[in-house]
């Protein structure tokens, strides 16, 4: 185990939240996912110097991509503004007020005058090639732990499809408020982290002025140990997740720097040769070169001195250098490197690398480089920048959470990458404003959760796992509906049903609120047993179809209560000589004959009492 | 100074500060280290802004200000190089009169520039180096609602005088908001054999989405590629990056206040299409003329959308102040109320050309088909079939200040402002 003292591991956490508010940040649109998109048109976005005359990193690269991206609009849910072809109208000052309630429930220093500015990112992200984003606060602590800054800004566009000529988003999302908290960085171990992220997510929805369900909150995690530089790791959608991406990382970080310790002792500067050697591969067995020089690419190699064995070398399983670079060169749109260490496989022989080698003069100790494709050339630089950090250490670099690792993303961006967003004038904070949200601050969690369990009279327990869940908001609609069903029940079908229905590999994201609540209306009105929602709710997934057409499927026609008693009647009758012998202690046993016939199409309960109502009669 | 005005002004000659100067600003409790950043001229003076390091702006009441330090040497704002290399490529003029295009945001007064060197465009737009040898130049640098006549008759001057000097073709740049007056405009006033492409942007060129670039790299490529002569539009065909339509400088209108498919020819296809650096030609149309120039405009010419109501001592008043020409924005198919009858007349008669265009934007006048079209025709307003309005303004106020015959002028082609067949599409 990692000893994150000695590797002095800093996190900082970053929460982005989005706000429940009826309209985007700045136009009149609903926030809300659609499936049906009727517009369509696409764009290319370029860098743009900053107001201190600098290009941002990150911007450059996204261009030289060269990338087209393509967007899909529905009027349902975006207009011009999100299209960048109106200006943005007046800041929603529902978000405002969100985001200023929620910078006094942590202290947070609320500024005098609130600017919007652009915050470059030109992936394609945003239509208008930056995110518009205010800094409503700074400092204020939550759990202990220092707060730099809250700002507001608007959410991105939702990627859809990507490949390396042209990237697909949605406008459904981009424009929703999010709000952003930025912690200082802290010692603390993964799951402590994790724990703050929790403790967070739970003030925030406590406000009950918050999106909820997956994807409406996401963590970005800033990571460094010693030695290395901060990594920005973004898109982190579950806390369980977020335990497990910061293990990984620091993994990774500290295996970068035993490899780069032990590239120390062998080389004290990076010495490469790059050479064409496409002629050598014009019969190559390899398909990935043959397709390569096909569409009118080349094949380079590159020697680098002393690197022989560094380039295959695991300090931890799963984490090398070579793999590094491959992910980085896909971000150039190539499929991937060859290195030394891995070969000859892949279709390249023994035979192809010698003559490689000559070329190069290659010496038994440096390591090669095959790259294959069209303009390999700023791939190539890329590599060799690469391999200069790697004598370094952990380069400052932005990657994304892809389920329990981190996948290179792109270069970090700096603060070149702020713009004022002149469309929109500063909105100055008047005190008036700040005293009514001060005299109208809602609940804090522990308070929300004891309201919680004395109004639905479940237990704290019970309480804090709805609360964390995603179904808050729809408990609370069932529950007061559904006056037949015990809340306690509700709650654990929600929480710890759901979750094993999920874990047995069932998409639960496909039912939607009205579909579980139709789910439990049946249950309240008696026509199927509470038993039989697990069953119903599978059907329903795997069969996608309504709850009335799974209870057929099911063969849970609801019974009459004639019917049902005809057949208690039946049953007694049947076993009368039972209930005549043993009273009420035939109960057991006539109820088992009962179930077995009714299981799942009647509540129990019903049965029970029905039973013992009959004995009495007959005994 | 930079925007501050008042108490915040007075506050930053106190501490001997200004924008753009690295600082920590204390206040009773806290301070904030950053770069005093320029403020908005309509903002208040109550408020600093100031750049912190993670980028962000925020405004800093003046109350809660205690003091303002420097920082000393840590505040440079990069400046580029000027410098000019050519190779080889054909050579394009390119005249800059405004607008968000070809412009970039000066941060340290807070205004907007021309980009003023041919560096300064190719590291903005690096296309533009690979398909052209341009010459910048600056003739002004005004929003296009603030151009007038006088603003015209200068730039038509300015390229009469560039078609001298070996250029393949002309680029101008200018705000969007009155391009297609200026268009029109020029299509009367200089005639060269090299096109004159008009160009603008409706994204801002400081954005990373701005249509700047691409509208700037199709209308280089049809300056230096096309052999057509006129005076050209390029912008945005649709809201999508990838086709810049070229429409003729007589029948494009701005018809959208912010999408960047705003202008649309009227009555007419595009002349062509810029996709994928390649021209397409769309109408084959003869557009070569004598090479001339005649850039005088009549400053005492009106044009005047017809609406219910209309008080007709309007055109009593212009007639009185010695207006020379008035293009009517009539309804339908060429009409305005009978109330106004008797002003027109006394104006005609008094020596003011009146004449007829559309409010309908698209279709030709006719006046004849109704008793008051027939009335009007008969009082002598002059009916000018499917010019547009704006066109028609330009156009009277270039033929009152360089032509005899300004009736007939009006009522003849000469830059394919009109048109007699109107088609099914
Ligand atoms: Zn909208």
């Amino acid at each position: 185990m990692l000893s994150y003292k000695d590797l002095n591991v800093k996190i900082g956490l970053e929460i982005h939240q989005q706000l429940a508010t009826e309209k985007k940040l700045f136009c009149s649109c609903k926030s809300i996912e659609i499936e049906k998109h009727e517009h369509e048109f696409f764009r290319r976005l370029r860098p743009t110097q900053s107001e201190l005359g600098e290009y941002d990193p990150a911007a450059l690269f996204e261009f030289k991509k060269g990338r087209i991206i393509r967007y899909i609009a529905s009027n349902n849910n975006s207009c011009l503004v999100e299209a960048d072809e109106e200006p943005p109208h007046d800041l929603n000052s529902e978000a405002l007020d969100i985001a200023l309630t929620i910078a006094m429930l942590v202290n947070s220093d609320i500024v005098d005058e609130v600017h919007a500015m652009r915050k470059i990112v030109i992936d394609g992200s945003n239509t208008t090639g930056f995110q518009r984003t205010m800094l409503i606060a700074l400092g204020g602590t939550i759990d202990g732990v220092t707060i730099q800054s809250i700002s507001l800004e608007e959410d991105a566009a939702k990627i859809i499809d990507e490949n390396e000529k042209i990237k697909s988003y949605s406008l459904d999302r981009l424009g929703v408020p999010l709000i952003e908290i930025s912690l200082e960085p802290v010692t603390n171990n993964a799951e402590e982290v994790a724990l703050l992220a929790l403790k967070i997510g739970r003030l925030l929805r406590a406000t009950k002025r918050v999106a909820r369900g997956l994807g409406t909150i996401r963590q970005d995690v800033n990571i460094s140990i010693a030695n290395g530089n901060v990594v920005e790791i973004k898109g982190v959608q579950r806390l369980d997740q977020l335990k497990d991406v910061i293990e990984y990382e620091v993994k990774r970080q500290h295996g970068l720097m035993i490899i780069a310790d032990m590239l120390k002792e062998r080389i004290d500067h990076l010495d490469t040769v790059v050479k064409d050697v496409t002629s050598i591969f014009i019969d190559s067995k390899s398909k990935i070169i043959i397709n390569a020089i096909k569409s009118n690419g080349n094949i380079k190699a590159i020697n680098i001195k002393g690197f022989a064995g560094m380039l295959g070398f695991e300090p931890y399983q799963g984490i090398r250098l070579g793999k590094e670079l491959g992910e980085m060169v896909r971000s150039y749109g190539l499929g991937g490197i060859f290195h030394s260490d891995e070969l000859p496989a892949y279709g390249i022989s023994e035979e192809e690398l010698n003559k490689v080698r000559e070329i190069l003069g290659t010496e038994k100790e440096d390591a090669i480089i095959l790259i294959a494709g069209k303009n390999v050339e700023d791939a190539i630089n890329a590599i060799i920048k690469r391999l200069e950090e790697a004598l370094k250490g952990v380069p400052a670099e932005t990657r994304a959470a892809k389920g329990n690792v981190t996948v290179y993303s792109r270069p970090r961006p700096g603060a070149a990458r702020m713009y004022p967003e002149t469309d929109i004038a500063p909105v100055v904070i008047r005190k008036e404003l700040l005293e009514q949200i001060r005299s109208n601050l809602p609940k804090g969690w522990d308070e929300y959760i004891d309201e919680l369990s004395s109004k639905y009279n479940i237990n704290r327990i019970q309480a804090e796992k709805i609360f964390d869940s995603e179904y808050l908001n729809l408990f609370e609609r069932i529950a007061s509906t559904c006056k037949n069903i015990q809340p306690s029940f509700i709650v654990s079908l929600l929480t710890e049903s759901m979750t094993s229905i999920e874990r047995e590999g069932y998409d639960i994201s496909i039912l939607t609120d009205d579909k579980l609540i139709s789910i439990f209306n049946i249950v309240n009105e008696q026509r199927i047993a509470k038993e039989s929602i697990v069953d119903i709710i599978k059907i329903m997934i795997n069969n996608r179809c309504s709850v009335d057409e799974a209870i057929k499927n099911l063969g849970l026609e609801s019974i009459s209560d004639a019917a049902l008693k005809t057949i208690i009647e039946k049953i007694i009758r049947d076993n009368l000589e039972i209930v005549k012998e043993k009273g009420d202690q035939s109960f057991n046993i006539l109820m088992g004959k009962a179930m077995d016939k009714l299981r799942g199409k009647v509540d129990g309960k019903k049965i029970s009492i029905l039973i013992k109502e009959k004995i009495s009669q007959y005994k | 100074m930079h925007g501050y005005r008042g108490k915040a002004l007075e506050l930053l000659y106190r501490f001997n500060a200004y924008a753009g100067e690295h600082v920590i600003i204390e206040l009773d409790s806290k301070r904030y280290e950053g770069i005093i950043m320029p403020r908005y001229e309509s903002a208040d003076d109550t408020h600093i802004v100031l750049k912190l390091k993670n980028g962000y702006n925020i405004g800093i009441s003046i109350d809660r200000i205690k003091s303002i330090k420097s920082i000393e040497g840590k505040n440079q704002i990069k400046i580029a190089e000027v410098e000019r290399e050519d190779r080889g490529l054909s050579k394009i003029a390119m005249i800059s009169t405004g607008g968000t295009i070809a412009s970039k945001i000066d941060y340290r007064t807070g205004g907007v520039r021309a980009m003023l060197t041919a560096k300064e465009l190719y590291d903005a737009i690096p296309e533009l180096g690979e398909l052209a040898d341009i010459y910048p130049e600056v003739l002004f640098s005004e929003y296009s609602e603030n151009l007038t006549f006088r603003h015209w008759s200068m730039l038509a001057e300015k390229i009469y005088e560039k078609s001298k000097e070996g250029y393949k073709g002309i680029v101008v740049t200018h705000g969007t908001d009155t391009m297609h007056y200026t268009a029109a405009a020029l299509s009367f006033a200089v005639s060269i054999n090299k096109p004159i492409v008009l160009v603008g942007a409706q994204r801002s060129s400081d954005r990373p989405s701005s249509d700047a670039a691409t509208n700037l790299i199709a209308a280089t490529t049809f300056a230096s590629k096309s052999d057509l002569n006129g005076v050209f539009v390029a912008m945005h065909d649709s809201i999508s990056d990838d086709t810049i339509a070229i429409h003729l400088g007589t029948r494009v209108r701005k018809n959208h206040t912010s999408r960047r498919d705003a202008f649309k020819s009227i009555g007419i296809k595009p002349i062509a299409y810029v996709r994928n650096g390649e021209i397409i030609y769309n109408l084959r149309v003869e557009t070569r003329r004598e090479e001339y120039i005649l850039p005088k405009f009549e400053d005492k010419v009106a044009l005047l959308k017809y609406h219910p109501n209309m008080d007709a001592r309007l055109i009593e008043y212009l007639s009185e102040l010695g207006y020379k020409g008035l293009v009517l924005e009539g309804t339908g198919l060429g009409h305005v109320s009978k109330y106004l009858f008797n002003s027109i007349e006394d104006a005609i008669k008094k020596g003011m050309i009146i004449c007829m265009t559309s409010q309908c934007i698209y279709g030709r006048v006719r006046m004849t088909v109704y008793e008051t079209g027939r009335d009007l025709l008969r009082i002598g307003v002059l009916p000018l079939d499917d010019m547009l309005p704006e066109v028609a303004l330009a156009k009277l106020s270039w033929a009152l200040a360089n032509k005899e015959d300004v009736k007939s002028v009006m009522l003849k082609n000469i830059a394919m402002e009109m048109s007699d067949r109107s088609l099914v599409d």
